[in-house]
């Protein structure tokens, strides 16, 4: 039942598995400050790590977090080339967790 | 749009002011939906409007809740990419049931001899498989089936949790929570059994 690419899927989700994680609720409770701090270029991964380490790990919350953030970001008058590169570096940062 | 404090935003959405400012508010609501799914929605001036009203009665029935720990109407949005993300969410896969994606996953012919391909030799390939082996023991030997659909469904097949969950009758936190013991359990049977995650890592040629 375990084809390769699942493997991978599955040996990457371990590696990364904590005993202490925030569930989405608790995430969805912080997004907010989180992406203030981010919008105020402080290092929001760093402040809260439980909250980047949930962003990394769920699909569903990393989706929204990263609309909210367009849509801050938008508001306050960035560019689409500002937001190009605002995406780049937080892709270039992250380690690419498990979809 | 006049500039507000969030007490004033508070104040006014619950005082003689309210629909001027649930005006407002409803404006930064649809502008913030707009930018989240231009080009990728049908009918986006309709759908945001639809978004945004949804949103704004959960934020106005909800504003007890805001603990002022951000400014109001980053609040406000995060509540309404979240509205807007479950009803697309749910448009997106609501032709689709779980048995579905569990049963194509099952079929889909990738199974083990598709390891084959990957290996860079023989010795190689035998510990790929092995470890193959020996990591559907665990997931035998320790999940639950509830658990086993749900890794299928949302960590291989890429379902969203929340879609899973509504089709298991539980909610995405409890379905997150629900996979995150199925994580542990795994991990902990792995070390139990003298291995580390990035030693199966390792074997599978992703170390």
């Amino acid at each position: 039942m375990l084809n390769p690419e699942d493997l991978g899927k599955l040996a990457r989700a371990l590696d990364m598995t904590r005993e202490e994680e925030l569930a989405c609720d608790e995430c969805f409770e912080e997004l907010d400050r989180f992406v203030e701090m981010e919008l105020a270029g402080l290092d929001a991964a760093a402040a809260m790590p439980l909250v980047q380490d949930h962003l990394e790990k769920c699909g569903d919350c990393r989706e929204e977090h990263q609309a909210l953030l367009n849509a801050l970001r938008t508001e306050q008058g960035w560019t689409p080339v500002r937001l190009i590169w605002a995406r780049l570096r937080r892709f270039f940062r992250a380690d690419r967790g498990p979809d | 749009m006049k500039k507000r404090t969030n007490e004033q935003w508070l104040a006014e959405l619950r005082g003689r002011e309210r629909d001027r400012a649930t005006e407002d508010l409803r404006a930064v609501l649809v502008r913030g939906l707009k930018v989240t799914f231009a080009g990728r929605v049908r009918g986006l001036d309709e759908t945001a409007e639809d978004l945004a009203q949804d949103a704004l009665i959960r934020i106005l029935n909800n504003l007890d809740s805001f603990r002022g720990e951000s400014r109001f109407t980053t609040w406000a949005q995060r509540v309404a990419v979240r509205v807007a993300y479950t009803e697309l969410r749910r448009r997106r896969w609501r032709d689709v049931s779980l048995q579905e994606v569990i049963e194509r996953h099952e079929g889909s012919g990738r199974g083990l001899g598709a390891l084959t391909d990957r290996a860079s030799s023989p010795e190689r390939e035998t510990e790929r498989k092995m470890m193959v082996e020996t990591l559907q023991r665990f997931i035998a030997e320790e999940l639950t089936e509830r658990q086993r659909e749900a890794m299928v469904a949302v960590m291989y097949e890429g379902m969203p949790l929340e879609e899973a969950a509504r089709r298991i009758d539980t909610n995405r936190n409890a379905l997150y929570k629900l996979l995150h013991d199925a994580r542990k359990k795994l991990k902990k049977r792995i070390e139990a059994e003298g291995l580390s995650s990035g030693e199966v890592l390792e074997a599978i040629g992703e170390g």
